[in-house]
């Protein structure tokens, strides 16, 4: 499950490159209760040989359905987890070397989904804002320090004299702007963004991507960019990581991605999305539901819902291997290594061009 | 036309708190027909969990209903005591709500919730109704069905609890459902299967469903008619395929606009600039002329109404023969 991806935009150097990496809970019922029972621990295999890599200046996303794994990953890689087994690699170093060294920790923050649960009620804005320049000591002196978060509440389309009020006194998208604002403040380079926009309504959420793509391309921020929203997805990435139960089983170029998609999964999400079209046509949703990790499917973790799957499936794990005549996408299918999948569809006739989708 | 199953009037809910008292709904007005599904869609804070709670009588407190009539098939309901109101509740409104583990009673099995609320509200012996029962965890597609009916709540997935609760709120044969945001909690995959169930459901029993969402996608897919709301009223109404398609009022317009679309990327997304007001702090005249790229003098001043406007009615001056601005192009046409 390690296979390189040869990222799309050669030129940049990488900023983070993740290999094989695993982190696996422990559900294990008490001691007590497990003698008795005759049963041995158990363990959840949240995220399960994850490899990719993002080059200098671009957004990575990871998509999947609730419990694929995307937020474990996204903890990892800003180490509020420590992993199981693989290696993440910041900007050439090992992150837990460049995570001792305050100078490199600086360089990466993360954006939460909720900007009601992640600043402080009992601080003014400006405090919130100006901790991090104090925690790295980036702004000597009051006057600097004010001055930068008056920098900082400006950029993100607030007014400097926000700073004094407090977080209940914003509503949540430009509570959100100021966790953008307090994300910044200590010049990062690197932004893991765990659902920046989920807890949005639709109005807001397109003033949210909008600030951050243009924060992105003013300041040169590399993004790894989480959300289960595939419209979102398509607005802000370059590449594109599908998860199913703890593993990618698709990493392509954003707009490969949606023009062929190739695993049945990915294509199945696809067919899901309600769209604004109207077309009456009737749509085949997937049938079942996500298995539970703790107990996961033999072989490919998605061969009891696959339309294409065949004793292969069952019994061995794919790997993620490029589809023929398709290079720099990955893909973990048996039916697509072996041919046995429709082909993606041209351009034009593909079921989903011409929609829109939605959730506000 | 045959007459509405719901028909609400002019409904004001007010809050009265220790600042004076907040107006988290006014003049709400509309109809829903038998077999028709009614999308009711807005922002959060816009009112529209709170006009499906005043419809079937479970209104927060302090929350009261301050004004106007909701009729059930004729008969007003909005003034019954509490236990009137509970026997209607169940037989004949079915509620969905988001979150189907707080619906589902953790002690009961699924059969036993069924097989109550069914002896409750129609004749049944033990037996038909064990039997029923079985039939609608197998109509909502519950997979063995005669096995798991006396399974418990905590042994089915979110998808399968969803599942369980639309029956329980269907199993009874309410002539209305109202169901909000009954497809937020579960993942995509799960929620065009809940979808398509529903829609099957209101059509094959000619059920009047009230569809509480704030996804345009899930109106569009399964609503006849749809309400836009903002800041507690009704912006826009109409059919489905024209609100969706030509909104008439700028805020429709601007949230159909503000949905990243999935076929393509943009350069920029058009979002609608700053954020719904709260409930004590909305503006004089049209709620949402500070936000709106086309209000003019007159939308400062006063409050419009529901006014006609092609097939869908818009509460918007531009559409106001009268007003000394009228609709650009853009909005006339769509």
């Amino acid at each position: 499950m390690a296979e390189r991806v040869e990222a799309p935009r050669g030129a940049a150097p990488v900023m983070l490159a993740v290999e094989d990496l695993a982190r696996h809970f422990d559900v294990s019922r008490p001691l007590l209760q497990r003698l008795l029972a005759g049963e041995g621990r158990r363990s959840l295999k949240a995220v399960d040989g994850v490899s990719f890599e993002i080059p200098r200046g671009t957004t990575l996303s990871l998509v999947g359905e609730s419990g694929c794994g995307k937020s474990t990953v996204a903890r990892l890689v800003v180490g509020l987890y420590r992993p199981t087994r693989g290696r993440i690699g910041f900007d050439g170093r090992a992150l837990e070397q460049a995570r001792a060294d305050a100078a490199q920790r600086r360089r990466m923050q993360m954006i939460f989904q909720d900007p009601y649960a992640s600043l402080n009620p009992r601080w003014r804005v400006s405090d919130i804002i100006a901790e991090p320049i104090r925690a790295f000591g980036l702004a000597p002196g009051a006057a600097a320090q004010r001055a930068r978060v008056a920098e900082l509440l400006t950029q993100v389309g607030l007014s400097p004299l926000d700073g004094e009020k407090f977080p209940h006194e914003f509503s949540g998208g430009q509570r959100q702007r100021i966790s953008i604002a307090r994300a910044l403040s200590s010049n990062p380079e690197f932004l893991v963004c765990d659902e920046p926009t989920s807890a949005l309504d639709v109005s807001v959420q397109a003033q949210i991507l909008n600030l951050m793509k243009e924060l992105q391309a003013r300041l040169g921020l590399t993004y790894l960019f989480i959300s289960h929203n595939l419209a979102v997805v398509r607005q802000v990435s370059d590449q594109i990581g599908v998860m199913y139960l703890g593993r990618l089983v698709e990493l392509a170029a954003a707009e490969t991605l949606f023009t062929a998609p190739r695993h049945p999964y990915t294509r199945a999400l696809m067919e899901a999305i309600p769209d604004l079209e109207m077309t009456g046509r009737q749509r085949i949703p997937v049938g079942g539901e996500v298995p539970s990790p703790i107990d996961p499917p033999s072989g490919c973790p998605f061969h009891p819902r696959c339309p294409l799957v065949a004793d292969r499936c069952r019994a061995e794990m794919p790997r993620l291997l490029p589809p023929r005549g398709q290079a720099g996408t990955v893909v973990a299918c048996h039916a697509v290594e072996e041919g046995r999948d429709p082909p993606p569809a041209p351009a034009g006739a593909d079921q989903r061009i011409g929609t829109t989708a939605t959730a506000l | 036309m045959p007459p509405p199953v719901l028909s609400v009037r002019g409904l004001r809910v007010e809050f009265p708190t220790r600042r004076g008292v907040l107006t988290a709904l006014s003049d709400v007005s509309f109809d829903i027909a038998p077999g028709e599904v009614l999308g009711v869609v807005g922002e959060s804070g816009a009112g529209k969990s709170m006009t499906g709670a005043a419809i079937i009588g479970l209104l927060e407190p302090p929350g009261r209903i301050a004004g106007g009539e909701i009729r059930l098939q004729g008969e007003r309901i909005d003034t019954l005591p509490y236990d009137r109101m509970r026997r209607i509740r169940g037989k004949r409104i079915g509620a969905i709500f988001q979150d189907p583990l707080t619906t589902l009673n953790p002690l009961y099995t699924v059969g036993r919730q069924l097989i109550e609320t069914m002896q409750t509200h129609l004749s049944l012996s033990d037996r038909e109704a064990r039997q029923r029962a079985i039939g609608w965890l197998e109509m909502v597609g519950i997979p063995a069905a005669a096995q798991r009916v006396d399974s418990y709540p905590h042994e089915f997935s979110g998808g399968m609890r969803q599942r369980v609760v639309i029956a329980l709120a269907l199993c009874a044969e309410p002539i209305l459902v109202v169901a909000d945001e009954p497809t937020t909690a579960l993942d995509v995959s799960i929620q065009a299967q809940i979808i398509a169930l529903l829609k099957r459901l209101a059509r094959e029993k000619g059920t009047a469903m009230m569809l509480v969402t704030h996804d345009m996608g899930v109106i569009a897919e399964t609503a006849d008619r749809v309400a836009v709301m903002y800041a507690g009223r009704i912006a826009e109404i109409g059919p489905v395929r024209a609100v969706v398609k030509a909104p008439k009022h700028p805020y429709s317009a601007g949230l159909m606009a503000s949905i990243p679309p999935l076929d393509r990327k943009v350069a920029h997304l058009a979002g609608i600039e700053g954020a719904m007001p709260r409930l004590s702090a909305i503006p004089p005249g049209c709620a949402f002329n500070p936000r709106c790229p086309h209000v003019f003098d007159r939308c400062r001043r006063e409050r419009p109404e529901l006014i006609e406007t092609g097939t869908t009615r818009a509460a918007c001056w531009l559409y106001d023969p009268a007003s000394e601005r009228q609709a650009p192009e853009l909005l006339r046409h769509g």
